[in-house]
């Protein structure tokens, strides 16, 4: 299988605390890779390495490396802001900006220069269609985003993200605050969309990671313990940590 | 037996407000006052004659006091546009921008210039303003002008520190959502982080206002005080509070009245800008 991200031995710390413990890990392009682990395991952590939010925190060391494609995404050359355009992120809290629906999903392709109307009412269309939240707003695309309940609220952060046109989807715990019928869509609308993008799921809802994901990593205080085929995984967990904490006997 | 610590508590706490009570007993005060001494030359000349009328000659009857109610508001929209560029940009980089240390050696500055009297602010405006205007664009010095760069730079501590709260109450989300979105810092600041902020900002630059429309000492000694509308930046005017200053010392009569009734207007110009602004503010809160 293709790889479109890796890490190589990477390890970060806050000051002194060691929060990722050597990862190495390859993601398969195409595929809805599931990260899961208990809170502080390290899983979100990894995912603000790849998109390079970890820029926004303070004392943080890193080592090793993450590549996408084979090229290093730590390096001093890399532009972080076109690294983000990218890599899109749908982060746990739906975000959307006090603006209307369709500035919010308009937002990204304008930083990007396009300022067609045309073209960014079949990108608005085509993410909105995409994300399975479309019919619900196609009349009233110019009213507050803020309006939408948390369940659109989320589809339409996956349709802003998707707008970008990313090659990566990273999506942090997106269904954390979401009832079971939103949670639904999003799965759906994520099948999908894996024929086109690499997705990596957070979820601390192994139900979900096994239902939808094609590859699962247990993470465990920084460490990933286990990684391989969803079903693998699922049914035959190498390591006891894993049983456990599929089972639910900690977490 | 009444427990005697009760009663003490009860005792305090009456005090208290009691005390908490008197500053709107003195606000209500003044506004029973100055309307009880400036309504009735409203009442004898005419509201129309008063607020609309050209000429201020109280010893003859003639009390306009239209000319100074536009000077007043060319003196503040002059300071706004000096002082709101200034102070945003100013907030901004605070907010934005500047290091824990940059921030530390700023802030204080910026509590500092609110400290300053405002008769030093006229006098360094007399000594250095007044005579550079006067040599490099013309007239007199004591100008429109000259008296908008000073209270510019007067009102600036108070749009720069509600500005910054404003900014800096934008949830730190929003501009992660930004920044995932490949936005970059300035995108991130006027796209996002500036329009969230926006009526926290007007409500800075209001207040801004009210401070400047407010300010006497200052604007006595440096705007010339002449009773006629300004037709140009350089041409010298008097604001309403210049007028009150000016001629209290030795009015007497009707034309003491008519300075309240000055006070009157200015009172009612201060208090729609305070309500607009905490309308402002209510808004941000609501959001």
């Amino acid at each position: 299988m293709d790889t479109k991200i890796a890490t190589d031995r990477l390890r970060l710390s806050f000051g002194k605390t060691e929060v990722l413990k050597s990862i190495t890990i390859k993601v398969h392009r195409n595929t809805i890779t599931g990260f899961m682990g208990p809170s502080g395991s390290g899983k979100s952590t990894l995912i603000s390495v790849i998109n390079r939010m970890i820029d926004f925190e303070n004392n943080v060391r890193i080592e090793g490396d993450a590549t996408i494609d084979g090229t290093s995404i730590l390096d001093g050359s890399i532009n972080p802001i076109e690294l983000r355009r990218r890599v899109g992120t749908v982060f746990a809290v739906p975000i959307p900006l006090p603006r209307s629906i369709f500035e919010n999903i308009a937002y990204g392709p304008r930083l990007k220069g396009t300022s067609d109307r045309t073209t960014l009412h079949h990108l608005v269309e085509d993410s909105l269609k995409k994300a399975f939240l479309w019919d619900e707003v196609k009349d009233r695309l110019g009213t507050s985003a803020l309006k939408l309940s948390g369940g659109q609220q989320q589809r339409l952060c996956l349709a802003r993200t998707l707008a970008l046109k990313p090659e990566i989807i990273l999506l942090d715990e997106p269904c954390s605050g979401l009832d079971p019928i939103s949670t639904a869509k999003i799965e759906d609308a994520l099948s999908e969309l894996k024929s086109e993008y690499t997705i990596i799921l957070v979820s601390n809802n192994t139900k979900q990671i096994a239902r939808i994901s094609d590859f699962s990593a247990f993470f465990y205080l920084g460490e990933l313990i286990e990684y391989d085929t969803t079903e693998k995984v699922f049914t035959a967990p190498a390591e006891t940590k894993t049983e456990d904490y599929i089972q639910g006997k900690f977490g | 037996m009444i427990d005697r610590t009760v009663l003490k508590e009860h005792l305090v706490k009456w005090v208290l407000v009691a005390f908490a009570l008197s500053s709107l007993l003195f606000l209500f005060l003044i506004f029973i006052f100055i309307l009880a001494e400036g309504l009735p030359l409203f009442l004898k000349v005419g509201v129309n004659k008063i607020i609309f009328g050209m000429k201020w000659a109280p010893t003859k009857g003639y009390f306009g006091i239209f000319p100074m109610i536009i000077s007043s508001f060319l003196v503040t929209i002059g300071a706004l546009i000096i002082g709101a560029p200034l102070g945003l940009s100013c907030a901004i980089y605070l907010s934005e921008y500047a290091g824990k240390r940059t921030k530390m050696l700023l802030k204080p500055a910026i509590e500092l210039l609110a400290g300053i009297p405002s008769v030093v602010f006229g006098f360094l405006g007399v000594i250095y303003i007044v005579p550079l205007v006067r040599s490099y664009l013309g007239g007199s010095g004591f100008s429109l002008i000259s008296t908008s760069l000073v209270l510019g730079v007067m009102i600036l501590p108070t749009i720069i520190s509600i500005s910054f709260d404003a900014l800096v109450s934008v949830p730190r989300t929003y501009r992660e959502g930004s920044a995932a979105m490949g936005a970059t810092k300035w995108q991130t600041i006027y796209k996002v982080i500036i329009p969230s902020a926006k009526s926290g900002i007007l409500a800075s630059f209001i207040l801004g206002m009210g401070r400047a429309i407010g300010e006497t000492m200052a604007v006595i000694m440096i705007a010339g005080n002449a009773l006629k509308i300004p037709t140009s930046i350089l041409d010298p005017l008097r604001t309403l509070t210049g007028n009150i200053a000016l001629e209290l010392a030795y009015a007497t009569g009707d034309h003491r009245l008519g300075l309240f009734s000055t006070g009157v207007v200015l009172m009612v110009i201060i208090m729609i800008l305070n309500y607009v602004a905490n309308f402002g503010i209510k808004r941000k809160i609501a959001k």
